[in-house]
């Protein structure tokens, strides 16, 4: 039997289809140029370098007399933050008594030999220390939870 | 107090002593060991305190955790029994070399019953270049005999012209060099002017004499970015290379540290204010951390006192015997061996003997 109806309808739909995919592409392309993932090297390149602005702050903490109240620095004990280990936080510390953060341990540390006074974890200059710590430790593999 | 009584102060403070000296382990003192030394000697132990960087706050306010450990040191020093002969102190009594802390140092240690001999550390030389030291505590270099042996105190924090001149102030040049990890820093060195006196010094000294160098930085290269180096080490060596038998004793690394090093054994101090990781947990740049050197145990932050401590050395005949004190954690011996040519640990030398943490970070 012959469809010629079928046949004319089908490729008046083919049409259609691509019209409104052409469409779609048109508009969606065109919006996502203008308000989706703009990622590129430069932009790569700006946060890495806000990435190491707040190292630095944190090197300077690290390394300053302002965190505590007796001029002892964190960089005393810890030269280029070794012993910190900030990649096997968050562990349980025994003397803690429960798995803690290392910005809990980042308090004691204020608050003991330096004798200060402890940083809300949100502190920008807490996540500063943080930057900094996690930057000396670079490459060092990650073991959450060992002592 | 009344002459003839005791206050109760005093009574507590005697007993005290007496059962803390029942305590020490002193029996130790008489083991000897064989020997390579030719030179013969009366036997007798010294003691060795380093490193206690005493912090001026404010008035007469110090930080408290670093008189302590200096004061416990003091302490248990008096309790020995016998009585060592003197004692050594590696260096760094204050922190940024200001009179204060200088003036409050020697006030702690005017309490030892025995002799001191002084090592100056970069702490203690950076704010004034030495001057106050030289003035009320002691020459920076300077050598003595003490029952057949040859002791030689080096300045070995030296360092070159041009980076002292780079700072302004006295107190920036104290600063940057009081930073251990600053990439502005400057490796020590023992000098020209002190190596042609040490060359003089040791014109008369007869080869087989036990020789014993004391010094704050280690008279070998481990870690430079931290100023674990002194920069004329390999000369300093060559010196002391006729010698059958020479030990080198220093402070400035705050841990348990030997190396051999051809005719030199090497021993490092622990401070008695903070002890400081091993170069090695910090893998940007290469180290040379003598491969020999069972490291001590990793502190834990919530003892004050843990991985600080002070020694003794024993000198007998032979060979010296260095007792680490620890004061949280079990003492080490660490001595020469004549069949291995190096110092020894004499209980965890051995991977197998080592208890967990000796190698747990």
């Amino acid at each position: 039997m012959d469809h010629p109806h079928i046949f004319r309808d089908r490729s008046k739909s083919k049409i259609l289809v691509g019209i409104s995919v052409s469409i779609f592409f048109l508009i969606f392309g065109t919006v996502s140029l203008v308000f989706g993932d703009d990622w590129d090297k430069s932009n790569e390149d700006k946060w890495n370098a806000a990435f190491m602005e707040t190292v630095a702050q944190g090197e300077k903490l690290f390394h300053g007399p302002q965190l505590g109240g007796n001029t002892v620095q964190c960089a005393m004990c810890h030269p280029n933050a070794t012993n910190t280990h900030p990649e096997t936080y968050p562990k349980f510390q025994k003397q803690i008594g429960k798995v803690s953060t290392l910005r809990e341990m980042i308090n004691w540390c204020i608050q003991n030999p330096l004798q200060g006074k402890p940083l809300a974890y949100d502190d920008p200059k807490m996540i500063a220390l943080e930057a900094y710590i996690m930057y000396e430790r670079r490459n060092s593999v990650l073991s959450p939870g060992k002592h | 107090m009344e002459e003839g009584k005791l206050s109760r102060k005093d009574f507590l403070r005697r007993t005290g002593g007496l059962l803390a000296a029942s305590i020490v382990p002193m029996s130790l003192v008489e083991i000897a060991c064989g020997g390579r030394g030719k030179g013969t000697h009366e036997k007798f132990t010294f003691a060795f305190i380093s490193d206690p960087h005493l912090t001026h706050i404010k008035g007469t306010n110090f930080v408290r955790n670093f008189d302590s450990g200096l004061n416990k040191a003091i302490e248990t020093v008096n309790l020995m029994f016998p009585r060592p002969d003197f004692v050594v102190f590696g260096g760094d009594l204050a922190q940024l070399g200001k009179r204060e802390e200088l003036d409050h140092g020697m006030e702690l240690l005017s309490k030892l019953k025995v002799p001191v001999k002084y090592v100056i550390g970069e702490h203690d030389y950076y704010l004034d270049l030495g001057n106050y030291w030289q003035d009320k505590i002691s020459k920076l270099n300077y050598s003595f005999d003490h029952k057949g042996v040859h002791f030689v105190v080096l300045n070995s924090i030296l360092t070159y012209d041009t980076w002292i001149k780079r700072w302004k102030t006295p107190e920036e040049r104290m600063n940057e060099m009081a930073r251990l990890d600053n990439p502005n820093g400057s490796p020590f060195m023992v000098g020209d002017d002190q190596i042609t006196w040490l060359k003089k010094d040791l014109e008369n000294v007869k080869s087989g004499t036990p020789l014993v160098v004391l010094s704050h930085s280690p008279l070998y290269k481990i870690y430079k970015p931290w100023n674990f180096w002194t920069d004329d080490a390999e000369t300093i060596q060559s010196i002391l290379s006729r010698f059958d038998n020479v030990t080198v004793f220093h402070g400035h690394v705050h841990q348990v540290l030997y190396n051999q090093i051809k005719n030199i054994s090497f021993y490092a101090l622990m401070s008695t204010a903070w002890p400081w990781p091993y170069p090695e947990s910090y893998t940007q740049s290469p180290n040379y951390i003598p491969k020999m050197t069972v490291f001590m145990n990793r502190q834990d932050p919530f003892h004050e006192r843990d991985g600080t401590g002070w020694a003794f050395v024993n000198m007998d005949n032979a060979r010296e015997e260095m007792h680490y004190k620890l004061w949280e954690n079990k003492d080490r011996i660490v001595k020469y061996d004549d069949s291995a040519g190096h110092p020894v640990d004499s209980e965890y030398q051995k991977p197998e003997s080592r208890i967990l943490p000796q190698t747990h970070y």
